[in-house]
């Protein structure tokens, strides 16, 4: 099961058509393919990338933008807010409130929508051995 | 602007450290008893390359957490960040936004994918999909890049707390101090592998944490638990004003400045994911599930100790003052035990002793967990990745390979000496973002496009790998990091004619376009099987180590 085994293939023969995906499991050289074009599977991943993608845009765009503000809107980040609190400190501290709601996020979305359907084709396949 | 000029300053500030110096050594020598204790410890159960790799993959989520966290919160967090916020106010409180924001990309995109379908490194996982020989030669080279980058980092806080503890006559001491620092980490590593590391680096985060909330109690009770007012007592006493509490002290100049904010905006943002030593700490825990669980306590730990990086570096600007701070290193390295003391009662009082000496302590034991992590990283990377799969073709015992790796750290350990003795002027929290962008610009395209791209080829990784580490330290080399300032690694040179002092803007962006024009120039296409197999493992957790 482990990468080494791939090692062991010579190196003239990089990538051979034929070569079974894994060579642990003879005469299922298309198993994981298999795997990979069911519809459970399309779920699986439907979750985690349809949440992750989108999300990773967003905390990144947010991010720069919070970057840029700070270079090209001197005058904007530092109005006052209250007492010596200018609007700068509270875009900082909102990064920090927007990467803990995030990180909860995902926890919630994960155990949820994409643990169940993971360990359900993890049990199948090794069921299947 | 070392030795003679400073010197005077420099032992006023040092004159209360030093008569109480025995008391740091003492609690220094106590936390290094107890460590390597835990290291043999940890040592006696250590038998085959799953200890010694992975710490036997049997660590809790929140221990692991508590562990990234004691890998993450460096010299640079805690002495860097702290001198940076108290030297340019603003500006420097970017370091802390976006070594914590870099969390999400771990979280969501590399963390489980990487636990479930690698084993020991960063190049198992590239190597399940692409030529393992080239694509592991390629990931260990820059896994011992970035984590040199990251240990000169360290070193140079070890350096500037030595220097401030012993005052302008300990060159001599320093060299011997940073000595010592590399052959306990050595120590941690050959002997209790990952899992004294883990342990050394949850005690260590233990330490930290309180050590810091102490100081953030202790300022804020100054200020009557006012954050405006510490704020502005801040902003008076760095003689700057308003603007001391506004962006742009540091990166404001003019245009190259600002795109030098961007640059280590982007660095530290994408950084994280591609950092070798923290990606090896998923391996520590049985399951995709608990490496989640373990980036969610990180997150919070981590976030909890950057918060408290505004009280330690406004606190220090308020209460100790730059002119103080740059007297006793010109990047401001020593504000946060420069802080300990004042709040403790001022520098000659007992109380100012015993909190400079606790937090010196802990500053060192922070250095110390960290180059340990890192030596482990690289030294793992070059034993798994070029010795025993690339070198020796795959035909090595799991003895040798450990030998190897052994023998890999005492090197290491020797390298980031040596580094050390050299560079001290620099700042650490500049330094490691250095690493970060290397990191980001050499690691991450990689790993991103081996987990989620199908026509992703080797020669897309290695055009990419090689693209983005050769472009980022090359980059770093002809910056104002190395030459043509006062404050360079060779001051007395200048060949700087990249203006930056962060490549990121450049190198990043041209790791991820390498990285897609090498898969679409590759004349063998990706392997759909491969990529199958890989895309599965990685999302079910089905056959992980």
């Amino acid at each position: 099961m482990d990468s080494e085994e791939v090692a062991e293939t010579p190196p003239t023969t990089a990538h051979p058509e034929g070569t079974p995906a894994h060579p642990g499991i003879p005469g299922q050289p298309d198993r994981f393919t298999a795997v990979q074009e069911s519809a459970e599977f399309g779920e699986l991943r439907r979750a985690h990338r349809s949440f992750a993608f989108p999300l990773t845009v967003a905390f990144i765009g947010w991010y720069l933008l919070y970057v840029l503000l700070s270079n090209y809107a001197g005058d904007f980040m530092g109005t006052t807010v209250a007492g010596h609190v200018n609007v700068a400190l509270v875009l900082g501290l909102a990064q920090f409130v927007t990467t803990f709601l995030i990180a909860w996020w995902y926890a919630r979305h994960a155990a949820a929508r994409i643990d169940p359907k993971a360990e359900a084709l993890k049990a199948r396949m090794e069921a299947a051995e | 602007m070392t030795g003679a000029p400073t010197a005077a300053p420099l032992l006023a500030a040092a004159s209360g450290a030093g008569e109480h110096r025995t008391l740091i050594i003492t609690l220094f020598s106590v936390f290094v008893a107890i460590t390597l204790g835990i290291t043999v410890w940890a040592g006696r159960q250590t038998k085959g390359a799953d200890d010694f790799y992975a710490g036997g993959r049997s660590f809790t989520g929140f221990q692991n957490g508590l562990a990234i966290s004691g890998d993450y919160m460096s010299a640079a967090s805690f002495l860097g960040i702290a001198g940076a916020i108290a030297l340019f106010g603003y500006d420097g409180f970017l370091y802390s936004i976006g070594f914590l924001v870099a969390w999400l990309v771990a979280l969501l995109l590399v963390a489980e994918p990487l636990r479930n379908s690698g084993r020991f490194t960063m190049a198992d996982v590239l190597a399940h999909r692409l030529r393992q020989r080239p694509v592991r030669t390629a990931a260990g080279t820059s896994t011992i890049v970035v984590s040199i980058f990251y240990l000169l980092a360290q070193m140079v806080g070890a350096g500037a707390l030595v220097a401030l503890l012993l005052g302008a006559s300990g060159e001599g001491s320093r060299r011997w101090i940073i000595a010592l620092v590399g052959l306990v980490m050595v120590l941690y590593v050959t002997i209790g592998g990952m899992k004294g590391t883990t342990w050394v680096q949850i005690v260590k985060a233990v330490l930290l944490i309180a050590g810091t909330l102490l100081i953030t109690i202790l300022v804020l009770n100054k200020f009557d638990w006012n954050l405006s007012q510490l704020l502005g007592a801040a902003a008076d006493k760095s003689g700057k004003g308003k603007a001391f509490l506004e962006p742009g002290l540091q990166y404001g100049k003019d245009g190259t400045s600002k795109l030098n904010f961007i640059s280590l905006g982007i660095a530290l943002v994408l950084g994280t994911a591609g950092l070798p030593h923290i990606l090896i700490r998923f391996y520590t825990v049985p399951t995709a599930k608990a490496a989640r669980k373990s980036v969610n306590w990180a997150i919070g730990i981590i976030g909890a100790f950057y918060l408290m990086t505004i009280a330690l570096g406004f606190g220090a600007a308020a209460l100790v003052g730059s002119k103080t701070i740059i007297a006793s290193n010109e990047s401001g390295n020593t504000a946060a035990p420069l802080l300990a003391e004042e709040v403790g009662g001022g520098a000659g009082s007992t109380g100012g002793a015993i909190l400079l000496a606790v937090i010196s302590a802990v500053a060192f034991a922070t250095i110390l967990a960290v180059v340990a992590g890192l030596t482990l990283a690289s030294s793992a990377s070059f034993a798994h990745d070029l010795w025993a799969n690339v070198i020796r073709k795959g035909r090595t015992s799991e003895k040798e390979e450990l030998l190897t790796a052994k023998i890999a750290a005492v090197v290491i350990g020797g390298i980031s000496i040596a580094l050390g003795i050299f560079a001290h002027r620099l700042n650490a929290a500049a330094l490691v973002a250095l690493a970060f962008a290397v990191a980001a610009s050499a690691n991450l395209p990689t790993i991103l496009y081996s987990l989620f791209w199908k026509r992703f080829t080797t020669r897309g990784a290695l055009w990419s790998i090689y693209g983005g580490l050769v472009s980022s330290v090359t980059l770093v080399i002809f910056s104002p990091v190395v030459s043509g300032n006062e404050k360079a690694l060779f001051p007395g040179m200048s060949f700087d004619w990249f203006p930056l002092g962060n490549p990121g803007l450049v190198s990043i962006p041209l790791g991820f376009l390498l990285g897609w024009l090498g898969s679409l120039l590759s004349r063998e296409a990706a392997d759909p099987k491969k990529y199958a197999e890989l895309e599965v493992r990685s999302l079910t957790g089905y056959g992980a180590h």
